[in-house]
């Protein structure tokens, strides 16, 4: 037909062609929706600060307390100084807190469990006077005796060497960190691709593109991206976060804990474009979201070990995409494990989310 | 006259129960207003997004500058420029990103400043969409539209629910468009829109079109060009039949007290309408005359006012 080769309708004839190129529509897709992430304070917080928060509130509740201080009653007398003198040169003066005073006023502290042991002190020795029923008495007992001989000098044959099991890496919070960037891959895949799109579907917005000639998978595609670029921020706060605040040290490689974090970014994308294929609400939705995170919250051990479930449920729990995130970032990030050490977890968050693509594609509505 | 869009024996079923369009027939042609006009629910949304390519229709073929949406839906998505019912564009990105973002989806789209320009957006370029009024909004939708540069405008319903200025200030962006040979299909419930933009229009209702032709020529069937209306109280308020007898009358319609006489010469129904109201004791309320519209027409052809709900 003729009317086609007319010249367009808007242009005028000094106008120069404009003319865009394949992927002008994906690069304005990515760049108007991190503009519009990054003027919703909403976003921001619950993508970047909350996690940031619940780290920091954790972290604090659950650390390492100060080793017990065993408060011990010294009776009154001539030599009762010179015990004061040898605890506090002992190696174990930290944890032992000697009280001066009267012989009655000792042993009523001593009754009442004010003080783990009573120790006197006179020419021919030092006394003791614990309660073998008493578990914190008899390691008072022993803790006061092995100080006071060791500060007098006693050489010991063997020599032992202790180490405390409170220092990075064995922490509550290093169990902590790896779970909370496992969760946060999830809720913010889940919220800002199922969500999204789900509200873009109710504002129509989601018609008005398709009623262009806008390519479906770049629309798509620009939404994955959006996520991996929230993704490295996410990722780089908490262990940032991490390392700072909590001293919490990073074993793998950056790389490695990147790719994992796509991964998971990717394929909790996947699982939330399943669930928002065909809603129409965001009510509904928001219902769909919670039903599908809940389990992973409980089970895929984000706050706690989940080996404290019934053996039975292991198998299944480890089928979880969460729980294949967070295992595998916690063996890279606390024990350095490879990636390709991690090839099973790998597998279970690539069928995940593949599968929950090829589904979504099928069943996606547009209107 | 190049035809634009064609339809034939239109049909849509939803859920194989609702029947919104029932065996349409249309043709378009290049240049022209074009206005589907009709109730709420009559099937006209239901049309133009079959029209659009957005909808399948149940059975029936469609053209569109002479492509199918099934063989030619990319090339035809170049052309046409769309605004639907009530779409919520993104309110935290600005006027200027919108449009930017919707020309990036067109080969060839045109300039986002010069859309800016026609639309009277310029002052608003920077603000977010958030933050602007009914008018502007949906100004910004027809916005989105044009800036892929299109041969063919479909607006759903545009002014719906805008201020009389800012519905003036669309119509004359939409003449605009046709004054540089654009082809505009647009849907109404508002007659006197239609009256004034449409070079021609199809009557819809109940998913079928009870009449086409240019406003005038709808008019013009009417049997009786003009209005008389007028409201009596008294004794005899409720004698309608009497009116049919006078001269000049086509028809009568009593509604809410108040009496519609469809005429062909006033001049001589009106003193014979005095002298019966004085005839029945009663006194003359309200009397006035006017040129029939087309929501006269709807009513003739379908018994109901076209704003009913």
């Amino acid at each position: 037909m003729a009317t086609i080769e007319q010249p367009p309708a808007m242009s005028g004839p000094d106008d120069a062609i404009r003319t865009n190129g394949r992927w002008s529509g994906y690069v304005n897709l990515l760049h108007m929706r991190m503009l519009e992430l990054w003027r919703e304070p909403e976003v921001i917080f619950w993508v970047f600060v909350f996690p940031l928060l619940l780290a920091l509130g954790l972290g604090i509740a659950f650390r390492g307390k100060p080793p017990d201080v065993t408060p011990i009653a010294v009776v009154e007398g001539p030599k009762a100084q010179e015990v004061v003198n040898l605890l506090q040169r002992s190696p174990q003066h930290a944890g032992i807190q000697p009280n001066v005073m009267s012989a009655s006023a000792a042993l009523d502290g001593f009754r009442l469990g004010k003080y783990a042991l009573v120790v006197t002190m006179d020419d021919s020795g030092v006394q003791f006077r614990y309660d073998p029923a008493r578990p914190e008495s008899v390691l008072a007992r022993a803790q006061v005796d092995d100080a006071l001989e060791t500060a007098a000098g006693r050489k010991n044959p063997i020599n032992t060497e202790t180490k405390a099991s409170s220092e990075p890496g064995a922490r509550y919070i290093d169990f902590l960190i790896p779970g909370l960037l496992g969760m946060n891959l999830m809720n913010s895949g889940m919220w800002g691709i199922g969500f999204a799109l789900v509200e873009m579907r109710q504002r129509k917005l989601l018609k008005r593109f398709v009623a262009t000639p806008m390519r479906r998978s770049d629309f798509l595609l620009a939404l994955v991206s959006s996520r991996l670029v929230l993704m490295i921020v996410e990722v780089a706060l908490l262990l940032v976060f991490g390392m700072l605040v909590f001293h919490v040290r990073v074993e793998g490689a950056l790389l490695s804990i990147l790719l994992i974090g796509a991964l998971g970014a990717v394929s909790f994308g996947g699982i939330g474009l399943l669930t928002a294929s065909r809603a129409q609400k965001i009510e509904s939705v928001s219902g769909l979201i919670n039903v599908v995170m809940m389990p992973m919250w409980i089970f895929s051990g984000v706050f706690f070990s989940y080996e404290r479930f019934p053996k039975i449920f292991l198998p299944a729990i480890r089928a979880l995409p969460l729980t294949a995130l967070n295992d595998a970032l916690r063996a890279i990030i606390l024990q350095g494990a490879s990636l390709d050490s991690q090839l099973g977890r790998i597998a279970v968050l690539a069928v995940w989310g593949g599968v929950s693509f090829v589904l979504a594609l099928r069943w996606f509505r547009w209107s | 006259m190049e035809v634009a869009i064609q339809c034939r024996g239109l049909r849509k079923t939803y859920d194989g129960k609702v029947e919104a369009v029932r065996g349409l027939d249309l043709t378009i042609n290049m240049g022209e207003c074009f206005g589907l006009l009709g109730p709420n629910g009559a099937g006209k949304t239901t049309t133009i997004e079959i029209l659009e390519g957005l909808l399948e229709p149940t059975s029936g073929e469609v053209e569109v500058l002479g492509r199918t949406w099934q063989s030619h839906a990319r090339e035809l998505r170049e052309w046409l420029g769309i605004s639907l019912q009530e779409t919520r564009l993104s309110e935290k990105l600005t006027v200027r990103e919108t449009l930017q973002l919707f020309s990036s989806f067109y080969r060839h789209p045109s300039s986002v400043d010069a859309v800016l320009e026609e639309l009277s957006l310029q002052e608003k370029a920077d603000a977010l969409v958030g933050k602007l009024s009914g008018g502007q909004k949906q100004r910004l939708a027809v916005a989105t539209a044009l800036v892929a540069d299109p041969r063919i405008l479909f607006l759903d319903e545009p002014t719906t629910g805008l201020d009389p200025q800012s519905r003036r200030q669309l119509w004359d962006i939409i003449r605009q468009f046709q004054k540089r040979n654009g082809t505009v299909l647009l849907t109404t419930h508002y007659m006197d829109e239609a009256e004034r933009l449409c070079d021609r229009l199809a009557i819809i209702d109940h998913g079928q079109i009870i009449a086409a032709g240019t406003p005038a020529e709808l008019i013009e069937r009417l049997t009786g060009h003009h209005v008389v209306e007028f409201a009596i109280s008294g004794q005899g308020a409720d004698n309608g039949a009497a009116w049919a007898k006078l001269p000049g009358v086509q028809s009568v319609r009593a509604d809410d007290g108040l009496f519609s006489l469809q005429v062909n010469e006033p001049h001589e129904t009106i003193p014979a309408l005095l002298a019966e109201v004085q005839k029945q004791r009663a006194q003359l309320v309200h009397l006035t005359t006017r040129q029939a519209s087309l929501e006269d027409v709807f009513v003739q052809l379908t018994g109901r006012h076209l704003r009913e709900d």
